[in-house]
């Protein structure tokens, strides 16, 4: 059982304000992790440590055993790496099949139509095969969360940070998403998946950790982690 | 292969247009416009391409144009030398100034462009060498093989180049290179998450137009038998260089065209009937009128126009 | 290069007092821009109008500071309109419009220049008041007058400015909306309408900056360019948004500008403020005094 990912003793400031501090994980290779935790205890800003976006302070961030801590976000990427942004951010003057043609070539190396023909494939594991030749930016916000999975799977990922994929969305569109992440998990891909509703991360996940003010707070199977007075306390008691 | 056609055909009637008889102004003023359609095509590659606005025109113009003065001075080098080492030097400048600003948000770059040409411009007034404040005179050759004149044969030479510099920026543009740069201009967090190595791209796409900038400028010594930093280092050379692609489409290499022989156009027209004054006025106004009205320029005009009457 | 303390100290005082004229020049840059992320490249022509407007109620016997203080309102309905029009074609239109933004900016100072040269000329316009000829003695030293009371009005403007950001509902409303719109919203308070709000003034204290440009020294419709390096210099050097820090950042450049002019002449003094700008953005762009 080997781990895909360990960060060990990861903080992250901004100015004066600490946003991570001392946080330790690890994730087996094919799990569902769910990460929740209140708004601004620092979820976002543990995925972008570890996808690249931002630099972290302090501690490692091992993938697959290699360190990644001084790597650009894009040579994460290529390693295997991928996230979908809270708000969705199209290539909005492409298509949504040349959206997908990016990570095909930059990370896979595929042009022409051995380009199109993954992109279409994808497209239509997401339920998003009619719209390959649309505009992305005239997209419905559900398809637009789609469409941000599809792209991060171009980038043909041993692990897919989802970062709250489902905000907004209505109760039958939350479902969606949700069969098409397990989809994703059984093909193999360890799944983090950061989210506030919380029936879907219930659903999905094998284990969650909760976050509070840049720490872990808990981390372990779904029932006791929700059942975990520190846990009811920081989501209740801000 | 039709732009390949296209291309030897004007080459041709250059050549063609140089060997008769045609008056001496016809190559003044085309030279004037092919320099724009260099300007306007090199800008674009960082500009329209990738989203970065380079204010700084003037000073990789006044690079190319100095460095081809310095190289004439010096050796007395032949007139495609100058133009090589002059968009060498200014593709060194568009690196050092990517390297320094592009990790931080566009302005930065955009600020830094306008650093440029001030720093530039103080280095040349203080060099004894590139002729200081005052300017530096040149003498041109006499005789020139083929052409008669000297002027002719910079128009030659400039069609050659304004061919070079539309046929890089439709490479670019349907390249890998073009494909990650787009993708930086629509969503540049996003392109880095999808293995778009941005700063690498960003700074290819630096380079690239830095030097296309430079060859607008090289000839310029050449062009006019002498140089000076006034008006070399003129912040009007940015406004233009930013105009033309906006008017014409900031998109596609052809927009950048479209925008030099419009704006080339309208200017003569003003000049001659109203005043130079109001000439770089109406640049400005057109500039301010496209952004906020048509920001896809001329092409997206065009584009919608199609799209309604379907 | 003949170098003598006496020279270098009174450079520095020269310097100093440059310094806060500049640090008042900026202020409005440093709200437009380092608290609003206003593209604002156009704020330095803005200035330059300021100046002539001065210059022109000088016409009807009005010194230029009051002219200045006269000015302000006007500005102030500028600067709100500016910012709506902006907002409008531009930052509602999301992530593409920036390049637009910038180019629109451009544009309009652009265009203000050439009016300017179609309303003006070329040629230098210079304010008219007692104090302009004259200066205080002490001892050895000459300090302007004009550059005294520049200073004087920089520094009460900054003291104004800091405190008003600082201590009143609608100035920590301005900061707050730099940083949490969303927060803003939950408080009940619009953010474009802040946003409009601080534009004004920041376009407003520029009248009264205007005022003090033409005071220090004569005017052309060009200077623009110059102080788009002078007042994005301090801006960057302070760090983003702090009033304090812009008039720190102002003398940095001041003294910096004075030195080299002492030493090495007025030709390398204007690249000082765009190199010092280059070597912050290179080395630390969050500014001096930022974080």
């Amino acid at each position: 059982m080997e781990n895909i990912l360990e960060v060990k003793g990861v903080g992250k400031n901004f100015g004066g304000f600490t946003a991570l501090s001392d946080v330790n994980l690890s994730i087996r290779k094919g799990e569902r992790l769910g990460l929740i935790g209140p708004n601004g205890s620092g979820k976002t800003t543990l995925i972008s440590c570890i996808s690249g976006a931002l630099q972290n302070d302090g501690g490692t961030i091992r993938f697959n055993g290699e360190s990644i801590e001084t790597l650009p976000a894009y040579a994460r990427t290529r390693r295997g790496i991928a996230r979908s942004f809270q708000i969705p951010r199209p290539f909005a003057s492409m298509t949504v099949l040349e959206n997908l043609m990016v990570p095909l070539a930059y990370v896979g190396g595929l042009s022409g139509s051995k380009a199109r023909a993954q992109g279409l494939e994808i497209l239509d594991e997401m339920g998003l095969a009619e719209k390959a030749e649309s505009s992305s930016a005239s997209l419905s916000q559900v398809e637009l969360r789609k469409m941000e999975l599809a792209r991060a799977m171009a980038a043909k990922p041993q692990l897919l940070i989802s970062d709250e994929a489902m905000a907004g969305l209505s109760g039958s569109e939350v479902d969606d998403v949700l069969d098409i992440l397990i989809k994703l998990n059984k093909q193999g891909i360890t799944i983090i998946m950061i989210e506030h509703i919380m029936h879907a991360v219930m659903r999905f996940s094998e284990r969650i950790i909760c976050l509070d003010a840049g720490q872990i707070i808990c981390d372990g199977d779904p029932k006791t982690v929700v059942g975990n007075p520190q846990v009811q306390r920081a989501y209740l008691g801000d | 292969m039709k732009f390949w056609i296209v291309s030897a055909l004007a080459i041709l009637s250059a050549v063609a247009l140089a060997l008769s008889g045609a008056n001496e102004y016809l190559f003044f003023a085309g030279f004037v416009v092919l320099q724009a359609i260099i300007l306007a095509t090199g800008w674009n590659i960082l500009g329209g391409y990738a989203g970065y606005v380079n204010f700084g025109v003037p000073g990789f113009v006044g690079v190319g144009a100095y460095t081809a003065l310095a190289l004439h001075l010096l050796v007395g080098a032949p007139l495609i030398v100058q133009i090589v080492a002059g968009a060498a030097m200014a593709a060194l400048l568009g690196l050092a100034v990517g390297v320094l600003t592009l990790r931080l948000r566009g302005i930065f770059f955009s600020i830094a462009t306008i650093a440029v040409v001030f720093i530039l411009e103080a280095v040349v007034m203080n060099s004894r060498f590139l002729g200081g404040a005052t300017g530096i005179q040149l003498t041109r050759p006499d005789d020139v093989w083929l052409f008669g004149t000297y002027t002719r044969m910079l128009f030659v030479m400039m069609t050659l180049m304004a061919v070079v510099a539309l046929s890089v920026a439709r490479y670019v543009q349907n390249s890998y290179i073009g494909q990650g740069l787009r993708a930086v201009r629509d969503a540049e967090e996003a392109a880095e998450c999808s293995g778009v190595p941005t700063l690498k791209v960003k700074l290819i796409a630096c380079a690239i137009s830095g030097a296309l900038l430079g060859v607008a400028g090289a000839p310029m010594p050449m062009y006019l038998s002498y140089i000076e930093p006034l008006s070399t280092f003129n912040l009007h050379y940015a406004v233009i260089a930013l105009a033309m692609p906006i008017i014409g489409g900031t998109s596609h290499w052809i927009g950048p065209l479209i925008g030099a022989l419009i704006l080339g156009t309208l200017q003569q027209i003003v000049t001659v009937t109203i005043s130079s004054e109001l000439n770089v006025l109406v640049v400005g106004v057109l500039l301010v009128v496209f952004v906020v009205a048509a920001p896809d320029g001329v092409i997206g005009l065009v584009k919608k126009w199609k799209t309604s009457s379907k | 290069m003949f170098f003598s303390f006496e020279l270098l100290f009174e450079a520095i005082l020269f310097g100093l007092l440059l310094g806060c004229f500049y640090a008042a020049v900026s202020l409005g840059l440093s709200v437009a821009f380092g608290l609003l992320d206003v593209p604002h490249v156009a704020h330095p022509a803005l200035l330059v109008v300021g100046s002539y407007g001065a210059y022109m109620l000088g016409d009807w016997g009005i010194d230029p500071l009051v002219a200045g203080f006269l000015l302000m309102p006007v500005f102030f309905l500028v600067g709100m309109l500016l910012y709506r029009f902006y907002y409008e074609t531009f930052e509602r239109r999301g992530n593409a419009a920036g390049v637009n933004g910038l180019a629109f900016f451009f544009g309009v100072a652009f265009i203000i220049e050439v009016l300017l040269v179609v309303a003006f000329g070329v040629d230098q316009r210079s304010a008219e008041a007692d104090y302009i000829g004259e200066s205080l003695r002490l001892g050895d030293l000459r300090l302007p007058y004009r550059l005294l009371i520049a200073a004087a009005v920089a520094l009460v403007l900054t003291v104004v400015l800091s405190n008003f950001f600082s201590r009143t509902f609608v100035g920590r409303a301005i900061k707050a909306v730099g940083q949490d719109e969303g927060a803003l919203r939950l408080m009940g308070a619009d953010p474009v309408r802040i946003k409009q709000l601080a534009f004004g003034i920041a376009t407003s204290v520029n009248a009264l900056a205007g005022a003090m440009l033409i005071i220090v020294s004569p005017v052309e419709p060009t200077m623009d360019r110059i102080y788009i390096g002078r007042t994005f210099c301090v801006v960057v050097l302070a760090g983003m948004g702090s009033m304090k820090g812009t008039l720190a950042a102002g003398l940095v450049l001041g003294v910096t500008e004075s030195i080299v002019l002492t030493l090495f002449g007025a030709s390398w003094a204007t690249a000082v403020a765009f190199g010092l700008l280059l070597v912050m953005l290179g080395v630390r762009p969050q500014g001096l005094f930022g974080r």
